[in-house]
Parts: structure tokens; C-alpha cells; sequence
């Protein structure tokens, strides 16, 4: 098979699938259930999927639910997206020891197992997308983030059904898997369970090439198009982005941020949730002797108050201007640093946020009373 | 090379239960480096040896709820060349700072045969309220590793690093679900964070041993536990720990209260 030819995947050969990849030396990640919720952990094949679950979520809030036709891949998103795997919360980046009157540097070497993401959506591969601009394409490479990304295989899902904070349409980042993927499911629940299977890349033809399939014919293509369809139409959110930049730069002082502010606990969850954000603080530490030292990366956030401490003190010292920040940054700003805007339409930073802060919503409120001074 | 004076460490005791000193006996691994780095002249959990100061690192555990405290922190200062308070009773007065809430005689006259013979103060307060502080180290009880790190940095003549954020980004760094979200009331938000997010990890909400983060916005916060359908009782509860009386935490509950009186 090559090209966009689509085959047809009953359940069983779904696991075949899983173990093909296995055989060819990755370690599976997906979807899994734990402690409420759908996570990305290593899984071992079909039996660890989250077979007939599903979630509702809202701002603030998500809640597992069963659904009764067995679906594999029948939820929209977890809280993690793949950020984790490539971009690692906590890492030593190196160690240095006292040594004859001077001091040897250890680096890390790192050796990752080579990955397969499964259940890999449009929006989250956006967000991968734009994470390699920082840590791949720009001006310097991030050997460690390079070295987890290299060669990962990608079995993508088109999304049978959209969250309630989705909005990926509006960020023209989904809900179909166009681009990134070696191979692309789409979840078919009327009459038997199956899958259609895309071929993205070479890679992905040549493990599909093991399991002898049935080509899909047209009606499942139709089935498959009309799932995605579905659910691009039943979108959670929206979020208007035209002139988004100008919007919000005339509009740095309007009173919606103060109401944003009352709100925001500056707890950070929506950046460490959020696929594309990409902070780190980096701290040195001695051990008691002062023989050795090492200096360690962990994920930051442009909501603490050490992300803009220079000395003296916090540039963004209030809520306000931290919350702003945040919001003006990966909407708009972002653009113009990137070229590609920072959010991706995935929703975790509006269902994750304990106060339930909406983004849409905010710049929507913003875009009703332009430029005035009361709302 | 001769071998440097090792600095005097003096650690003490206010109200509090121990815990924090037990942190510290608590770093098995750790005790005889640091016995060997520092030179222990005063800790009365560990040792009946009394060294004379002057101290280079007083470590503080507990409140101040008598006078004779009052006194005799003063006098602590006095005699230390850097002093780190350490827990959640010399950081913001523990636990018995619920007292501060709540008429002290009447307790005394309630709970002791002969009232006459109990001296207290009407409140309990933290270190930083009768001496300046160097530095204050968080939770109840302290987090064993950031008392090793904070010592590591004196030691040094460097920052420690102990951040100040909430416990959510701990439960991040975890990879954790967060169960606010799905469903309990946590203080992780409006927490500082130091436990490393210990009971996210087990599915509890946040209990707050780390009193107030760099910037708690508690009124938000309790506005959702409050639209999630924690009652008034809830709410004040949950505030009224161990750092009952950190501004942040009192404000909040007070203001409750308040608002419950007004609303009867
Ligand atoms: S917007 Fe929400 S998740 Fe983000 S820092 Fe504020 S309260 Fe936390
Ligand atoms: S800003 Fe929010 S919706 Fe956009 S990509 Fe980040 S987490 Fe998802
Ligand atoms: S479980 Fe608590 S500490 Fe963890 S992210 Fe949620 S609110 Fe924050």
C-alpha cells in the first residue's frame, strides 16, 4: 500500500498492528486509564487501551464516563499531550566533580528508547510541530529533546468525537490528521468495531505491509470521512482569531484583565498543561562537601514569580501582568515570534484550570467591547 | 590546605511538636556529613552537649507563645549570625495558632485545674513576627531534602533552591491527574509548594502543611471549592491548619465567617 490507500483493520489486527510496531524495536506510549483519567503511559498492546471509556469535560472539570460500544479510542483528550516524552519535566543536564585541583565535567549522554505514540491527535501533532521550532529549528538544538524526538513512529487517530473545550477547527489544527503521522486511524463503531488505516509515510507502509488487509472500500472511506466530520462540526468551543494580534495588543489595558487577574491563582497548570509551552527554570545545586555539583532543567512557568525575577526582583511582579503574559504570548505574540500561533485548540488549559479561567472566552470578551474602556 | 573551622550550627525549640528537628535526625544518610561539615553546638534532640555561641546557623523550629519566648528569641538572634526558621509553627505559628481565633482565657479556665499557674500569650505567632529572619523554610513537617539543601547553601554561600509556586507545579513535574479537576478540593493552588505535591499523589487533595505560595489568590480559590459545594464550615476548616494564622490563609477564613454571620 502506498499513498492515501486506505485498508481496513478489524480489532484484532489493531493488536497485530501494536505488536508489529513493538517487533520493530519501539516502545508503544497511549492512552491507558489511571486515577480518573485517560494518560499517556507505556502500554503493551490493546488490552491496556481504554477500552469503552470516554470523559466530559468542561472549564474546570473532567469526569470519566463509560460508553457502551467498547470503543478503543472513544474519549477526546487526557491531560497530558506528548509533551512530556521529548521535553522531560526534570532533567540533570550535567554533573562536575573536584578532581586533583580542578574539575571534571560528567554531560549527560542520553539514550532514549526510540517511541511509538499511539492515539496521536491532529492538534497534538500541531503542538509537537510547534515545540520542535524551539527546541529543533531554531538558532540552537536541545540535543536531549532531539535526541527523544529522533525517529519516533506515529500512529495517529482521527478523533471520533470532540471534547467540550476543543477547538481545534477554529485553530485549523484538526480534528483530521493531515500531516506528521506514519499511519492514521479512524475508529468506525457502526455495526462491526473497525478501523480504517492511512498510510502517512514509508514506515508506516512497510509495518502495515505485515498483516495482510483488506483494502477499504468506499463506503467505509464515506463511514470514516463522516466520523470526522461529526465531530468537527460538534466542536466544545470556538475562538475567533481573525486580527487576533492587533486585537490584543490595542487592548493591553482593557478591563477584562482585571477580572481575568481576580480569577487566576497564578498556579500554572494551563502552561504545563498546555502542549506547545516550552519554559525551564535551570538550578544549581552543591551537595554538603562541595565536591560535587550538578545543574538540573525542570519545566517553568511564565506564572511564577522567579520566571521574570532579574535582580532586584520579579519584572511581572502582579497576577495581572503574569495572567496577561500568558495569554497575550500564546495567542498572539507568538506569531510574531514564530510564525505559528502558540495554542493548538486542545482545550487542556481551559479543563485543567482549577478555577475553570476560559481563553476563549476571555479574548471573546475582549473582542465584544474593542477598544472601549468599560465592558 | 588547613582544615576551615567548621561554622556552629544551634538548632531550637519554640512551641512545636519536634517534627521539624526530627527532619532533621530524620537525614540518616546525610547526619554524619553534616556533623562533619558543621559543628553541632546546640540541638537538645540530638545531643546534651551546650556549646556558647556565637552561632553561624540557628535553626528554628516552633511559636512564640509565651513571653518568656518572646525573650528568649530575641536573645537567639542576638547570638546568630544567620537564623533560618524551619516548619509551619515558626514560619506562620502552627497549629496552636488557632488560639488566635478564639478567646485564650477561656481555654486556660476550661482546660487546667489551677488557671492561676498558666502564663501564655494570646497568640501564637511566627519567628519572622518578633526577629528578622534569614530565611524560612516551609511545611509541616519540613521537607527532609530542602532542609539538606537549605544547609548545603549556607554552607556554600549560595541561594538555596526552594521554590516558592504552588504544589501544582510539583504535581506536573509528577505527571499527576489533577483531582481538583476531577472532582476533591485541593489547596495545591494557593499552596507552597516544597512536599513535592505528596497528597495529589495518593488521590487526597492538598491539606496546605506549606502555607501560602508566593502569590495565593485564596478568594478565588475558595470560590470554587465553594461552587463545587463545600460549605462555610468546609472551607474554614481546610484553612485552619497548620498555617492558620499565615495572612493569607486568615484573611480567607475570617472572611467566611464573616459572610456567614451576615447572611444568618
Ligand atoms: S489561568 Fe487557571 S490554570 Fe492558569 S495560572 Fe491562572 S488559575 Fe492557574
Ligand atoms: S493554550 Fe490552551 S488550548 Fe491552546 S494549545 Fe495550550 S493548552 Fe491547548
Ligand atoms: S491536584 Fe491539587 S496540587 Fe495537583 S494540580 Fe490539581 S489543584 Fe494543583
Amino acid at each position: 500500500m502506498s499513498g492515501h490507500e486506505r485498508a481496513i483493520l478489524s480489532v484484532e489486527g489493531l493488536g497485530s498492528l501494536l505488536q508489529a510496531i513493538r517487533q520493530e524495536g519501539y516502545q508503544l506510549v497511549g492512552p491507558t486509564v489511571r486515577d480518573g483519567a485517560i494518560v499517556h503511559a507505556e502500554i503493551s498492546g490493546i488490552g491496556d487501551l481504554p477500552a469503552g471509556w470516554t470523559e466530559e469535560q468542561e472549564a474546570g472539570t473532567y469526569r470519566l464516563r463509560r460508553r457502551d460500544d467498547g470503543a478503543l479510542f472513544g474519549y477526546s483528550l487526557g491531560p497530558q499531550s506528548w509533551k512530556q516524552l521529548f521535553f522531560v519535566p526534570r532533567m540533570r543536564l550535567f554533573q562536575a566533580r573536584r578532581k586533583d585541583g580542578t574539575f571534571v565535567v560528567d554531560a549527560e549522554a542520553p539514550k532514549p528508547p526510540r517511541l511509538a505514540l499511539i492515539g496521536a491527535r491532529s492538534c497534538d501533532l500541531h503542538a509537537i510541530e510547534v515545540q520542535d521550532r524551539t527546541f529543533l529549528k531554531g538558532q540552537f538544538v536541545d540535543p536531549d529533546y532531539a535526541a527523544r524526538r529522533e525517529g519516533v513512529f506515529v500512529v495517529a487517530v482521527n478523533c471520533g468525537q470532540a471534547g467540550g473545550t476543543c477547538f481545534c477547527v477554529s485553530m485549523k489544527t484538526g480534528p483530521r490528521v493531515t500531516q506528521w503521522f506514519d499511519l492514521a486511524l479512524t475508529e468506525l463503531l457502526d455495526g462491526a468495531h473497525r478501523f480504517v488505516v492511512e498510510v502517512g509515510s514509508e514506515r508506516g507502509a512497510e509495518v502495515l505491509a505485515k498483516l495482510a488487509l483488506q483494502p477499504a472500500d468506499e463506503g467505509d472511506c464515506r463511514t470514516a470521512d463522516e466520523v470526522v466530520e461529526r465531530t468537527a462540526s460538534s466542536m466544545g468551543r470556538k475562538f475567533e482569531t481573525e486580527g487576533i494580534t492587533e486585537l490584543l495588543y490595542r487592548n493591553l489595558e482593557h478591563p477584562q484583565w482585571d477580572k481575568g487577574a481576580e480569577r487566576c491563582t497564578s498556579c500554572a497548570n494551563c502552561t504545563l498543561v498546555c502542549p506547545t509551552c516550552f519554559c525551564a527554570s535551570v538550578e544549581d545545586v552543591t551537595d554538603l562537601s562541595g565536591n560535587t555539583a550538578e545543574r538540573w532543567r525542570r519545566w517553568d512557568s511564565c506564572f511564577t514569580l522567579d520566571h521574570s525575577y532579574v535582580h532586584g526582583g520579579s519584572v511581572r511582579s502582579a497576577t495581572r501582568s503574569r495572567y496577561r503574559q500568558w495569554l497575550v504570548h500564546k495567542v498572539a505574540s507568538w506569531i510574531d515570534q514564530f510564525g505559528t500561533s502558540g495554542c493548538v485548540g486542545c482545550g487542556r488549559c481551559i479543563t485543567w484550570c482549577p478555577v475553570g479561567i476560559d481563553l476563549t472566552e476571555e479574548v471573546a470578551a475582549i473582542r465584544a467591547t474593542d477598544g472601549k474602556k468599560e465592558p | 590546605m588547613a582544615r576551615r573551622k567548621r561554622p556552629k550550627l544551634a538548632v531550637w525549640k519554640f512551641a512545636s511538636c519536634d517534627g521539624c528537628q526530627l527532619s532533621v535526625l530524620d537525614l540518616e544518610d546525610e547526619l554524619l556529613d553534616i556533623a562533619g561539615a558543621l559543628d553541632i553546638a546546640y540541638f537538645k534532640e540530638a545531643t546534651s552537649v551546650e556549646k556558647p555561641g556565637p552561632f553561624d546557623l540557628s535553626l528554628v523550629e516552633g511559636s512564640v507563645t509565651t513571653s518568656h519566648d518572646a525573650e528568649r528569641i530575641r536573645e537567639v538572634r542576638k547570638q546568630s549570625k544567620a537564623l533560618v526558621t524551619i516548619g509551619a509553627c515558626a514560619t506562620a505559628g502552627g497549629i496552636q495558632a488557632l488560639r488566635n481565633f478564639k478567646d485564650v482565657k477561656e481555654f486556660v479556665s476550661v482546660v487546667y485545674a489551677s488557671p492561676e499557674y498558666i502564663q501564655t500569650l494570646a497568640t501564637s505567632t511566627a519567628i519572622a513576627d518578633h526577629v528578622p529572619v534569614d530565611f524560612e523554610l516551609r511545611g509541616c513537617p519540613v521537607n527532609k531534602e530542602q532542609l539538606l539543601e537549605v544547609i548545603s547553601a549556607f554552607l556554600h554561600g549560595r541561594k538555596p533552591n526552594v521554590a516558592s509556586h504552588s504544589v501544582c507545579v510539583e504535581c506536573k513535574l509528577r505527571g499527576n491527574v489533577c483531582v481538583m479537576v476531577t472532582g476533591t478540593p485541593c489547596l495545591g493552588p494557593i499552596t507552597h509548594a516544597g512536599c513535592g505535591a505528596l497528597c495529589p499523589s495518593y488521590q487526597r487533595g492538598c491539606y496546605g502543611c506549606y502555607g501560602p505560595m508566593e502569590a495565593p489568590n485564596t478568594t478565588s480559590l475558595v470560590r470554587a471549592f465553594r461552587q463545587a459545594g463545600s460549605s462555610t464550615v468546609d472551607v474554614v476548616r481546610v484553612l485552619r491548619t497548620f498555617n492558620a494564622n499565615a495572612p493569607a490563609f486568615r484573611k480567607e477564613s475570617e472572611a467566611q465567617e464573616k459572610g456567614e454571620e451576615e447572611s444568618q
